[in-house]
C-alpha cells in the first residue's frame, strides 16, 4: 500500500508544473478505467459463484462493487472538479463518461439498497452475482444509449480528453493507472480480509458457550 | 420444445386469467397514465417544444411501468405459490417468460389508452415511435419481470423495485424517444432490438438463479 | 431412495438445520418430529429440492416430476378456483386423463362441490385439504408432507389417515408431525431432530 501511495505522490509531482485541468485528468481517467475493472471482477466473482457455488465469491464480488462504487464516486467528484477547472460549471452533460458513471453509480447504489433488504443466505448471494452481471451488461449497452442520445439531448459539441499527450506524458499517466489498479488490489485485499475476520470472529464466538 | 411452449402457455393463461378476474392493474395503470399525462400539461412551460412532450410520454410510460411491474410476483407471493411452481418439472425460465409475455399484454392494454391520448393532448404518433414502444415494452417485461422477482425476495420491495429498474430503463429510454423525435429512426429502433435481445437472453438464462437456493 | 450424510443448512448467521445423517430405502415410511425451531420443515424442503444443504452430501433419487410436496403454505393461487388451480398443476405436471384425475381427487378430499369456487373463499381445512390433492395430483413415487394434519377436522384427519395408509403401500414417504402417536404404526423409520 506504501507503494501505491507513493507512486500517485511521485505522479503529482511530475505534472505540478501544469494546470489544475490537466492534474485532475490524471487522477480521473484512471479512476475510471479502474471502477470499470472493479465491476468487471465483481461480475466475474459472480458468475463464478452461479457456477461453482462457492461462497466466498459472493463476498468476493460485494467486496470488488463496493469498491468499484467507491472509485466511481470518486470518478464523479473529479470529474466535477475537472468540469469547473474547465467549462465553469460543476455538472456537464456533454461529457459522455462522466454521465456514463452517474448512471452506473445508481446502478450500484441500488445494488447495495437490494442487497440489504435481502435475509443474509445463498438467495442473496445468487440475486446479487445476478445483479452484478446485469451491471457489466449495462456498462456497454448504457455507453451506446448515451452516445445515441447526444444526437437530440444537445448540440454536438466535441471535447477531447485532454491534449495530446508527450511521451513523458503518456508515462505518467500509465504509472498513475497503475497505481489506481494497485491501490484498488491492495484496498479489495484488505477489505476481504477484514469481512473474513468479521465473519471468523462471529463463528468463534457462537462456538463458545455463552 | 413443445412441451415449454405449453408451459409457457398455461402460465401466461394464469395470470390473463387472474387480472381479468380482479381487474385491479390494468385499470389502475390506464388511468394513471391519463392522469400524469395530464399532470405533464401542467408541468410543461408554455414554450417547450414536441420534443419535451415526447420525453414525457417516455417518463410515463416506465412509471405507468413500473407500477404494474411492482404487483407482478404478488399472486405467487401470497400461499407461497412460487415454491409449488419451482417444484413442478417445467423450465423455471417457463415461469419468467410466462409473467413477461403477460405482464405485456396488460401493458399493451394500458398503452391502447395512453398512446391515444397522447395524440390527443400532445403531438400525434408516427409509425416509427409506436415501434420504438413495442420494442421498449419487451425489454420493459424482460427486464422488469426478473428485477421484480429480485425485488420480493427481499424486505422492501416496492421501494427497492424503480432503484433498480430505472438505471436499466435508462436506454430504453433514449431509443424511444430517439424513435420517436428523430427523423431516421432506425439507428435507434436498431438499438432498441438489441437490447432487447441482450437483456431478454440474459434474464431467461439468470431468472432460474433469482428464484432458487 | 435417500442418502443424507453429514447435512446441514445456514442462512447467513442464522442455523437452520444442524449437521444430521440419515438413510431412508424406497417405499419406506419415515416419520420426522421435533420441536419447533429444530429444522423439521427445513429438512422437508432439503428433500424435495426447494432449497440445497449449505454442506453435507444429500440424494434424492426421485425425479420433480415424481416429487409430491405438501408444505406449511397451500402452494395455490387464492383468486383461481380448486379446479383452475389443479388444471394449471396438471399441465404443468403432465397428468394424463387430467380432467379424469382431478374430478376423483377433489371427490375423494370432499371439494367437489366447492371446485369453483375461489380457494379465497375456503376454509383453513378445506384449503389444507385442496393443497393435498395438488401435492398427490401427479401420483408421486416420493410423498413429502409437513404437519398435514393441520387445520383438518376429524373427517379430514380420517381421509389423510386413508390416504397414508395407501400410501404407505406405493410411496416412499416423509411426514414430519406434532402428533406421532397417529402416523406412528404406518412408520419404518423415525427421526427425531434436536
Amino acid at each position: 500500500m506504501g507503494v501505491a501511495l507513493a507512486l500517485i505522490f511521485f505522479v503529482a509531482e511530475v505534472d505540478a508544473d501544469q494546470g489544475i485541468s490537466q492534474k485532475i485528468f490524471y487522477f480521473h481517467v484512471p479512476l475510471a478505467l479502474t471502477s470499470y475493472a472493479c465491476f468487471g471482477v465483481g461480475a466475474w466473482k459472480g458468475l463464478r459463484l452461479l457456477w461453482k457455488g462457492a461462497e466466498r465469491y459472493d463476498l468476493e464480488s460485494y467486496t470488488a462493487i463496493h469498491q468499484g462504487t467507491i472509485f466511481g464516486a470518486l470518478t464523479l467528484v473529479t470529474g466535477s472538479i475537472w468540469a469547473k477547472a474547465s467549462w465553469g460549471r460543476w455538472w456537464v452533460w456533454s461529457e459522455d463518461q462522466l454521465v456514463l458513471f452517474l448512471v452506473l453509480f445508481l446502478f450500484y447504489c441500488a445494488y447495495f439498497m437490494l442487497r440489504f433488504s435481502i435475509e443474509p443466505g445463498p438467495r442473496r448471494e445468487r440475486i446479487s452475482a445476478v445483479y452484478a452481471l446485469f451491471g457489466a451488461a449495462l456498462i456497454p449497452v448504457s455507453f451506446l444509449a448515451i452516445r445515441l442520445s447526444r444526437r437530440f439531448i444537445h448540440p454536438v459539441v466535441f471535447t477531447r480528453h485532454g491534449p495530446q499527450l508527450t511521451h513523458a506524458q503518456f508515462a505518467a499517466f500509465c504509472v498513475s493507472w497503475a497505481a489506481m489498479l494497485l491501490l484498488f488490489y491492495v484496498m479489495y485485499r484488505i477489505e476481504l480480509i477484514g469481512k473474513r475476520i468479521d465473519g471468523e470472529l462471529r463463528d468463534l464466538r457462537e462456538a463458545v458457550p455463552a | 420444445m413443445s412441451a415449454y411452449a405449453a408451459d409457457v402457455a398455461a402460465l401466461a393463461r394464469k395470470d390473463l386469467r387472474l387480472e381479468l378476474r380482479a381487474r385491479e392493474v390494468v385499470p389502475a395503470m390506464s388511468v394513471f397514465v391519463v392522469a400524469t399525462l395530464v399532470v405533464f400539461h401542467f408541468a410543461l412551460p408554455r414554450n417547450s417544444g414536441r420534443d419535451a412532450a415526447y420525453g414525457l410520454l417516455w417518463v410515463t410510460l416506465v412509471f405507468t411501468a413500473l407500477l404494474g411491474l411492482g404487483r407482478s410476483w404478488v399472486p405467487e407471493r401470497e400461499g407461497r405459490v412460487l415454491d409449488g411452481l419451482l417444484l413442478a418439472p417445467c423450465d423455471r425460465s417457463a415461469i419468467w417468460l410466462g409473467k413477461s409475455l403477460a405482464t405485456f399484454a396488460f401493458l399493451a392494454v394500458a398503452q391502447l389508452v395512453a398512446l391515444p391520448a397522447f395524440a390527443l393532448f400532445f403531438a400525434p404518433l408516427r409509425g416509427q415511435a409506436i415501434a420504438g414502444v413495442v420494442l421498449a415494452d419487451v425489454g420493459i417485461c424482460a427486464v422488469g419481470t426478473l428485477v421484480s422477482a429480485m425485488a420480493a425476495a427481499g424486505r422492501t420491495r416496492d421501494l427497492v423495485l424503480p432503484l433498480v429498474f430505472l438505471p436499466l430503463a435508462i436506454p430504453l429510454i433514449v431509443g424511444g424517444i430517439g424513435s420517436s423525435i428523430a427523423t431516421r429512426a432506425g439507428s435507434y429502433l436498431l438499438f432498441l432490438v438489441l437490447y432487447d435481445v441482450l437483456f431478454s437472453i440474459l434474464s431467461w438464462a439468470s431468472f432460474e438463479y433469482v428464484v432458487t437456493e | 431412495m435417500i442418502k443424507a450424510a453429514d447435512i446441514e443448512k445456514r442462512y447467513g448467521r442464522a442455523w437452520a438445520l444442524r449437521r444430521i445423517s440419515f438413510e431412508l430405502g424406497p417405499n419406506g415410511f419415515l416419520l420426522v418430529t421435533g420441536a419447533n425451531g429444530s429444522g423439521k420443515t427445513t429438512l422437508l424442503r432439503l428433500l424435495v429440492g426447494l432449497a440445497s444443504p449449505t454442506r453435507g452430501s444429500l440424494s434424492v433419487a426421485a425425479e420433480r416430476e415424481q416429487v409430491g410436496y405438501l408444505g406449511h403454505e397451500p402452494l395455490v393461487y387464492r383468486d383461481l378456483t380448486a379446479l383452475e388451480n389443479l388444471e394449471l398443476y396438471g399441465r404443468l405436471y403432465r397428468v394424463s386423463e387430467r380432467r379424469e384425475r382431478i374430478g376423483m381427487l377433489l371427490e375423494r378430499f370432499g371439494l367437489w362441490e366447492a371446485r369453483n369456487q375461489r380457494v379465497a373463499a375456503y376454509s383453513r381445512g378445506m384449503t389444507q385439504r385442496l393443497a393435498l390433492c395438488r401435492a398427490l395430483l401427479h401420483d408421486p413415487s416420493f410423498v413429502v408432507l409437513d404437519e398435514p394434519f393441520t387445520a383438518l377436522d376429524t373427517a379430514g384427519a380420517e381421509l389423510l389417515d386413508r390416504e397414508l395408509a395407501t400410501l404407505a403401500a406405493t410411496a416412499t414417504v416423509v411426514v414430519s408431525t406434532h402428533d406421532p402417536a397417529r402416523v406412528a404404526p404406518l412408520a419404518t423409520a423415525r427421526l427425531a431432530l434436536a
